[in-house]
């Protein structure tokens, strides 16, 4: 394997408490140095000069729809995409088709068939079929490699069997990744409020999410299990959240982008691309959840990346479906809108896009430590520029951030010592 | 003046063009009983109803007010067409546009379904209701109801009642209302009706007399038993007696209120009978209103679709 060599970069490694201007060398998939000045001669060498240099982004929150749906993503784009947006490990939800609820799709997502440029970890269901009625197979799923379960897309309606896989999960050190939402609460297409009122459409009141978010809490404070809340909308959530944290429930929480630099004041026009679940909220819950990032009430952003081909988001507001992309926006959007305008350091912004996500993960990922695998993102935060959807390399074209301008863009992604990105563009070996 | 290809609701429509459409409807309204008046003005024009949703009124009367002018005037039975097959709502539109439709009259059971069909087509698209959005055409014959009884809108004191939080009609006329300056009040149980709605200019109350009270019109609305989920009062006796408007109630509004209702009516419930056969009452002259107003938007969409 091929050395590189990554000169006079911003070395931003909050796991090592580094944050200055060095080299890193790259041997044999691994980080073999990182210091002032390396004189070592490599088979690449990178001049970082005026650049971030952060361990490779994680993202604990994607839908690549393989197996099911390949017709909006399939694992080989998705990863690309990912790769693209500086992500070198991303988690996949299971809401396939069929439903990742057994070890064999477990290895099905992690065979070499798949064709991933990145690591890609696939998440376990929770129930079988996600149907909400007995569990999935949890133990063997974890030993073929489940990172977490989930039942992303709806919460487990049954308390007492969400307090069973909790418990059981625990076993297997499997986070538990919680979508919250009480469906009986959530009969709308956007959040509930002024814009719904004159828009004409139902909405989907804060409660809908909170008494889910307030539900699984006390569950976990009494099971002991590691609950992560996936893509918190609300300032209800945010309070919920604090409060679990200060009782000791080991938890933590992800936002999405979309969740801090939108809200339901922009959805303007029926354009689906502007329909997620949850919905765009209030100004209010925007700020809440950009103080919620200061505060590290939220650990974790997450991009909920959800591709859908252009007729399941080109027909009526109500019908189209829920989602848009985001692994090659997230960290132009979390730079410009979060560390450009104040909100986060720069290396918060790397804890909660990598070294949290790793953490909650189990994973030693996160870190340009010595002897470290080789994940690295190398971006230019001062380049400007404005949003092309036409350009995006993921298969799906749903985002609402189309001629939106930004600053921050990758130019490299290296993953496991490969060069899996470079000026921006995947290299020839990796398209 | 009127010039959009399409009318989709009347939150994007100014005073102006909504005046345009109440005066043009002034001079239709006299076709509707003298056949000899009618003249054979849309004959180049063919129209298609395409109603997701059921209705009796709103479509037939779509339907005589083009026939009325000399139209060619189809409908799509949706229930019998592709539709059934599956095929998406814009295919549906641009097949309807292919085959030389100039204007598609819609009825919808999800918000937007209209403006998405209009992005789609080159035909002119009116809505004639969008999920819980719009009602337009209903709103705009309830304004010209209102326009030839009292003579103009501003400062009149107008309740709307009863099912509001699932009323395109309601949104609708509250949109056209507060434009032309009249003062709107939305009254019923708080489980029908949202104080968000106070972000459509418009008044919100839950106690019916005092919201009545010195009202120049008080507008029934049927509860849409198909759109609860949950009910959202215990019963209909305790509805009628609490929400429901019978002729004492009325005492509260001024002498010569209107009473409208834009039907049909669940007899009884948000109007006791005699209120719906009293001598305030104009629902039957609604009716009417409602072939008068439809001339006059496909008239006017037929010279703005040529136009363009």
């Amino acid at each position: 394997m091929s050395s590189i060599l990554i000169k006079r970069g911003r070395v931003i490694d909050p796991l090592n408490n580094i944050d200055s201007v060095m080299d890193i060398l790259v041997r044999d998939g691994k980080i073999a140095k990182a210091e002032e000045n390396i004189a070592d001669s490599a088979d690449k060498v990178i001049d970082a000069e005026g650049m971030w240099v952060m361990p490779g982004l994680i993202d604990l929150h994607v839908h690549f729809r393989e197996p099911g749906y390949e017709n909006k993503e399939t694992i080989a784009t998705g990863s690309r995409a990912a790769a693209v947006g500086g992500f070198t490990t991303v988690c996949t939800m299971p809401n396939t088709n069929p439903v990742m609820d057994n070890a064999v799709l477990i290895e099905y997502t992690l065979s070499p068939k798949r064709n991933a440029v990145i690591n890609v970890l696939p998440i376990g269901a929770i129930t079988k079929g996600q149907l909400g009625e007995e569990l999935a197979d949890i133990g063997t799923m974890a030993a073929a490699g489940a990172c977490a379960i989930s039942e992303d897309g709806k919460s487990v309606d049954d308390p007492s069997l969400m307090k069973n896989a909790m418990r059981y999960a625990g076993m297997f050190k499997l986070p538990v990744f919680d979508h919250c939402e009480e469906i009986r609460l959530a009969k709308g297409s956007m959040n509930a409020g002024d814009r719904a009122s004159i828009l004409g459409l139902k909405g989907i009141g804060n409660d809908s999410e909170e008494v889910m978010v307030a539900r699984d809490i006390i569950l976990a404070g009494a099971t002991g299990c590691q609950l992560h809340l996936c893509h918190m909308s609300t300032r209800g959530s945010v309070q919920l959240i604090k409060e679990g944290k200060e009782k000791g429930v080991n938890l933590t929480a992800e936002t999405a982008p979309h969740y801090f630099t939108l809200c339901d004041e922009d959805i303007t026009d029926y354009d689906a691309n502007f329909k997620m679940n949850p919905p765009l909220r209030s100004k209010e819950d925007r700020d809440a959840i950009r103080q919620a990032l200061k505060d590290n009430i939220i650990d974790v952003i997450a991009t909920d990346h959800a591709p859908h081909h252009i007729d399941d988001k080109n027909c009526e507001f109500e019908k189209a479906a829920n989602g848009i992309t985001g692994l090659e926006t997230s960290f132009a959007l979390s730079y410009s809108e979060l560390v450009d305008k104040g909100w986060l350091t720069p290396t918060e912004l790397v804890e909660k896009m990598s070294c949290n996500p790793a953490r909650i993960l189990h994973s030693d990922k996160g870190s340009l430590g010595i002897g470290a695998a080789a994940d690295i993102t190398i971006a230019d935060v001062n380049c400007e520029y404005a949003i092309d959807v036409n350009k995006m390399v993921s298969k799906a074209k749903n985002m609402p951030y189309n001629g939106r301008k930004v600053k921050g863009k990758v130019l490299y992604t290296i993953c496991g010592g490969n060069i899996i990105v470079e000026n921006g563009e995947l290299t020839e070996k990796y398209r | 003046m009127y010039n959009r290809k399409d009318l989709l609701g009347l939150r994007e429509l100014s005073a102006d063009e909504i005046m345009t459409i109440l005066n043009t409807a002034r001079e239709m309204k006299a076709r509707i009983d003298d056949p000899s008046l009618r003249d054979k003005s849309l004959e180049k024009s063919s129209i298609v109803t395409l109603f997701y949703e059921n209705s009796t009124r709103t479509k037939m009367s779509f339907m005589l007010a083009g026939e009325y002018q000399g139209a060619i005037v189809k409908d799509l039975g949706v229930a019998t067409s592709s539709v059934s097959k599956g095929e998406s709502l814009i295919d549906t539109g641009v097949t309807l546009d292919q085959m030389g439709t100039n204007i598609m009259i819609i009825r919808h059971q999800l918000t937007g379904a209209a403006h998405i069909l209009a992005k789609n087509v080159k035909a002119s698209v009116i809505n004639a209701g969008d999920g819980s959005n719009e009602h337009p055409t209903q709103a705009l014959l309830d304004l010209y109801t209102i326009y030839e009884k009292k003579g103009g809108f501003e400062g009149l004191k107008v309740v709307i009642l009863g099912d509001i939080s699932h009323s395109r009609v309601a949104r609708s006329n509250a949109f056209g209302l507060t434009k032309l300056g009249a003062k709107v009040t939305l009254a019923g149980p708080s489980t029908l009706v949202s104080s968000s709605m106070k972000s459509l200019g418009v008044q919100v109350s839950t106690d019916i007399p005092s919201a009545i009270r010195d009202a120049d019109v008080v507008m029934g609305l049927r509860i849409q038993f198909e759109r609860q989920r949950n009910m959202p009062f215990p019963n209909l006796r305790e509805y009628s007696s609490l929400f429901g408007v019978n002729s004492s109630m009325l005492e509260y509004a001024k002498k010569d209120v209107l009473v409208m209702h834009p039907g049909p009516v669940n007899r009884g419930v948000e109007l006791s009978t005699d209120v719906i056969d009293g001598r305030n009452s104009v629902i039957t002259i609604q009716v009417k209103n409602g072939v008068a107003v439809r001339m006059a938007i496909l008239k006017l969409l037929t010279e703005c679709n040529s136009r363009i």
